[in-house]
């Protein structure tokens, strides 16, 4: 007989979170969702261009969901698992559909149907768009349904609560999660929950860079405990960098790739050191240099080869805009009430915050750190598409070799599913690894945030009501087990608050100074390109930070709403998976999406066609890694070239594919 | 990726005179930093440098600013504080509008209409709680899969959307003369919602599935705290960082309110 006092814990508001707890509150087990902010308030808001899905307009040129799925293998140079990225493009169709259900103000075609715009990776319009300002609305959309459950009494929000570790019982095959030890920022109260499944959708981990895209609260702490306290951490070199940002004295502000979907040229002056404004160079004398390299996809190939191609021009040929890593967006042939309509989030932004309206002007834009692909690792039940043969590359119009059924990639409900190799603790969103490989595609992470949450929410349920928890259920376990985690959380920040006033203020463990240089470091040695020699040195930098950071002094002894010291304390978590990060980096001697090591220029399908996964020791704190195979058996690997023209024989090449 | 964007000059020094309190109940005090400016730099980037170098102008070490952020692009409304004098979000605010010359003067306060929790970081828990209580969502036959939602016309997307780029940010409570603080949250229920909350009914009662709702939502608007309290003193959508149209709203459900009204007393409930 199941209990009726079980309960799942969900961590995390964004997209993945709250899609989560609706499916979870849906089957009617209550829920207790914890955010550092209000969930409203998560990062997902910051979320631009879109979100991707097959839709009919699309599928009668020839698109399928299951060019979806392989666009996205592809994109993400064959490193993700197949089944579950498969199950995942068949399901967006479905996502589109219940988002728009829940009132979500999609753009509209004249005939008021939904609007679609091309985005990067692809030669299909297919996806779908509220302004430029989608994350907003999509995230305010499963926040209104969460409200309702909230008000219904089946859903408890934890705001302004951060989770510290995840509570475990158990050893070997017996070791599962059973709760949490989460602190009230503002009593600064520590206190453990108990639960019978613990998801965890607390997003990426951009402020380990220093600058990125990212919201201030995306440290990739939370995924740093859990990984502290045994979770595998996978693929942590993926880091994506964005092609097109504009920096800021406290963050980098993105300029969403819909940019380029809707038309916008990426190009730099073809004479060096040119000082004509923009509007004055003629058109002959400006270089598109990702069309003259890429004549199919042109702007849009995927977000590493932008960056690649941009870092090239700029750092390699020295043709950035002012002799700076800068190039021009430019959107000005577009019609300006058009760019209101479909961007006007984004053209905003620019005004806003660079002074300058790009409607007239072309934007001039950088890279920036945006996204981990890497997170959290998760397992999954493969479905019931098990074809004899890999299939080759799905080209435009093919029929596609399997059917959109539920389960052929991912068997629905499996209690494994997106579960970490602890039982009963789940990742889902941008701290799960799954799904994006090596890079991933624009406006893909809102739909696999969305996915892991609609989908694999079921299988939490099963694992709770038929699983261990069925007959041991979090309540009747003894309190000792949540006590000692708690106490231990307790003697840490007591110790934190303990550093203040206990010197000389030395800048050496200022806590931001060392986030400073551990951002300014990773930046440095391991974004764009990455070489052996420089990670060596980056990983001896990390140390010496750390050591640092054992003496880290605090200036705020409050015990109330004490937000340095929660800052302080990330720090800590933050310098572990930064090794973590270099650490995989280095051993990956292989060039393969995201991840560029000039001494090892070629993709090496044979040695690290593999999954890195990452493994934590408590005891001398170091990081074990070590290669898991990757499910390929659903389509063969190839090479990723996006149909790229070598100088050599510009203008020679056919073009790859058709747009349709 | 290196920041470009250095202009090369000299630094200046901008004085933040910040309006500080330890917690609730507790008085108020004022300290004043000095902070250089780095290029691009707001307010945000500036409360950063503040955190790792917490000494006030006069030398004296204090402890680091509690302010509340997340998005720092204007989108989550987590920022929202009073920047001299005029309520705004503050990563959005640069100090090269706001203070172009070497030693010029910032000010920043927390919101006055929400409890303070601690320095510039308030307690806008109300907000979401009215939102409950005009049940700001729409009523969906659960996740299902049941095909696709209700066609809309550009037109009427254009009005939903304007509605639901709301951040909930309070920009317009604090700027609203019939909002007063009010401490003790089991008085919220019954004391006024303001501006936001109204244009959010309005925005589910735009919507087929939403509207489904909407004599709740407008039975909610009747009572105490409703739209009765609304002075139409439109300060409110001076203020709204989205521009919202705020008094387009208020009249919306104005109007929508007195028809319901007539209704409910003609069925005599
Ligand atoms: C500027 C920008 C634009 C983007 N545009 C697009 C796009 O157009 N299309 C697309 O597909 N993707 C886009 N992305 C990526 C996408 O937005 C994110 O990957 C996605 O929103 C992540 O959602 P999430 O639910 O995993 O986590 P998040 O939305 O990041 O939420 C994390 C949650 O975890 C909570 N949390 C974190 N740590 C703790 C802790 N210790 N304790 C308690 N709670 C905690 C937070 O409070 C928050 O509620 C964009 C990203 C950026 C930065
Ligand atoms: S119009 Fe109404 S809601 Fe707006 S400021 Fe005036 S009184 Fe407040
Ligand atoms: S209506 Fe405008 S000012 Fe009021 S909360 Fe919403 S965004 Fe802020
Ligand atoms: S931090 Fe989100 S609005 Fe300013």
């Amino acid at each position: 007989m199941t209990s009726t006092n079980q309960r799942v814990i969900i961590v995390g508001g964004g997209l993945a979170g709250l899609a989560a707890a609706i499916r979870v509150a849906e089957a009617g087990l209550p829920v207790d969702l914890f955010s550092m902010v209000p969930v409203k308030r998560s990062h997902s808001v910051c979320a631009q261009g879109g979100i991707n899905a097959c839709n009919e307009v699309a599928r009668q040129q020839g698109y399928s969901e299951y060019q979806h799925f392989d666009e996205t293998i592809y994109g993400g140079d064959f490193l993700a698992d197949q089944g579950p990225v498969l199950e995942m493009a068949n399901w967006a169709p479905k996502i589109i559909d219940l988002l728009d259900r829940m009132g979500v103000p999609f753009n509209r075609t004249a005939e008021g149907r939904r609007d679609l715009r091309l985005f990067g990776g692809s030669l299909f319009k297919r996806t779908h768009f509220s302004g430029a300002t989608t994350g907003q609305q999509l995230l305010y959309a499963l926040d209104e349904q969460v409200r309702r459950f909230e008000a219904e009494g089946k859903v408890s929000k934890y705001e302004f609560w951060e989770f510290l570790r995840p509570i475990l019982v158990g050893q070997g095959d017996q070791r599962r999660c059973v709760g949490i030890v989460a602190q009230d920022m503002r009593t600064m109260q520590i206190r453990p929950f108990r639960a019978d499944a613990v998801v965890m959708a607390t997003g990426g981990c951009g402020l380990i860079f220093g600058k990125s895209t990212n919201s201030v609260i995306c440290t990739g702490g939370a995924a740093s405990r859990c990984y502290q306290a045994g979770a595998w951490y996978g693929n942590a070199e993926m880091i994506q960098v964005h092609p097109t940002a504009i920096p800021g004295a406290d963050k980098c502000r993105l300029m969403s790739e819909s940019a380029r979907g809707e038309g916008g040229r990426v190009w730099v002056p073809r004479k060096k050191g040119d000082t004509r404004r923009p509007k004055d160079i003629p058109e002959n004398e400006r270089w598109y240099f990702l069309e003259e390299r890429y004549p199919a996809y042109g702007n849009l190939v995927p977000r590493d080869i932008a960056t690649r191609e941009i870092f090239d021009v700029c750092v390699n040929e020295g043709m950035g805009i002012d002799g700076q890593n800068m190039v021009y967006l430019d959107l000005t042939h577009k019609d300006p009430d058009y760019l209101t309509e479909k961007l006007g989030g984004i053209m905003e932004i620019y005004e806003k915050f660079v002074g300058v309206d790009p409607r007239y002007e072309p934007m001039k834009i950088f890279p920036s750190v945006h996204y981990s692909m890497g997170g959290l690792w998760t397992t999954f039940t493969p479905g019931a598409y098990q074809p004899a043969e890999p299939a080759g590359k799905h080209e435009p119009g093919m029929i596609p070799p399997v059917g959109t059924e539920v389960g052929q990639g991912m068997a629905y409900g499996a209690p494994n599913n997106m579960m970490t190799n602890i039982a009963g603790l789940y990742a889902f969103g941008e701290v799960n690894f799954a799904y994006h490989g090596a890079t991933r595609l624009g406006a893909n992470a809102l739909l696999s945030c969305i996915f892991d949450g609609l989908f694999n929410g079921v299988s939490v349920v099963n694992y709770v009501r038929e699983g261990v928890p069925s007959t041991q259920p979090a309540e009747s376990l003894e309190a000792a087990c949540f006590d000692e985690a708690s106490s231990a959380e307790q003697a840490k920040y007591d110790g934190l608050l303990a550093t203040v006033g206990t010197n000389e203020r030395d800048e050496k463990f200022n806590p931001y100074v060392i986030a400073r240089e551990m951002g300014e470091e990773m930046t440095a040695a391991s974004t764009v390109v990455k070489t052996g020699p420089r990670l060596e040195q980056c990983l001896a930098k990390l140390a010496e930070l750390r050591e640092r950071y054992a003496r880290v002094q605090l200036s705020d002894s409050a015990g109330w709403t004490n937000q340095s010291l929660s800052f302080a304390r990330a720090v800590g978590d933050m310098l572990i998976l930064a090794e973590v990060i270099a650490k995989a980096g280095l051993l990956r001697e292989e060039s393969r999406g995201s991840h560029k090591r000039l001494d090892f220029p070629d993709r090496d399908d044979e040695r690290f066609g593999k999954a890195s996964v990452a493994e934590f020791d408590p005891a001398t704190g170091e990081h074990r890694i070590f290669w898991r195979d990757v499910q390929t058996n659903l389509v063969k690997p190839r090479p990723r070239t996006y149909g790229k023209v070598e100088s050599d024989q510009k203008g020679k090449q056919e073009p790859v594919g058709s747009a349709g | 990726m290196g920041n470009g964007a250095n202009s090369g000059g000299r630094t200046r020094n901008v004085v933040f005179r910040i309006k500080r309190c330890d917690g609730p109940g507790k008085p108020s005090r004022w300290e004043a930093f000095r902070v250089p400016v780095e290029p691009n730099a707001n307010v945000i980037s500036c409360l950063n440098w503040i955190a790792a170098h917490p000494v006030t102008m006069d030398g004296r070490p204090t402890t680091p600013v509690v302010w509340d952020s997340n998005c720092l692009e204007e989108v989550c409304g987590a920022c929202t504080m009073v920047i001299n004098g005029r309520v705004r979000q503050s990563c959005s605010c640069l100090i090269d509008e706001y203070a172009p010359n070497d030693g010029d003067t910032i000010t920043l306060e927390p919101m006055s209409k929400f409890p303070v929790v601690r320095d510039l970081w308030v307690d806008r828990q109300r907000l979401f709680e009215g939102l409950k209580k005009v049940k700001a969502w729409a009523p969906i036959d659960g996740t299902y899969s049941l095909g696709d939602g209700p066609r809309e016309s550009p037109a009427q997307q254009h009005v939903r959307y304007a509605l639901s780029t709301c951040m909930s940010c309070g920009c317009c409570l604090e700027a609203c003369p019939q909002y007063l603080k009010e401490e003790d949250a089991s008085k919220w229920d019954t004391a006024f919602v303001g501006a936001a909350i109204i244009s959010q009914a309005r925005l589910f009662n735009e919507h087929p599935t939403g509207a489904i709702l909407k004599d709740d939502r407008l039975d909610a608007l009747l009572g105490v705290g409703g739209i009765n309290d609304c002075g139409n003193a439109q300060n409110c959508v001076r203020v709204c960082p989205k521009d919202i149209p705020l008094t387009e709203s208020i009249a919306a459900i104005g109007r929508a309110a007195t028809i319901h009204g007539f209704k409910r007393f003609f069925r005599g409930a």
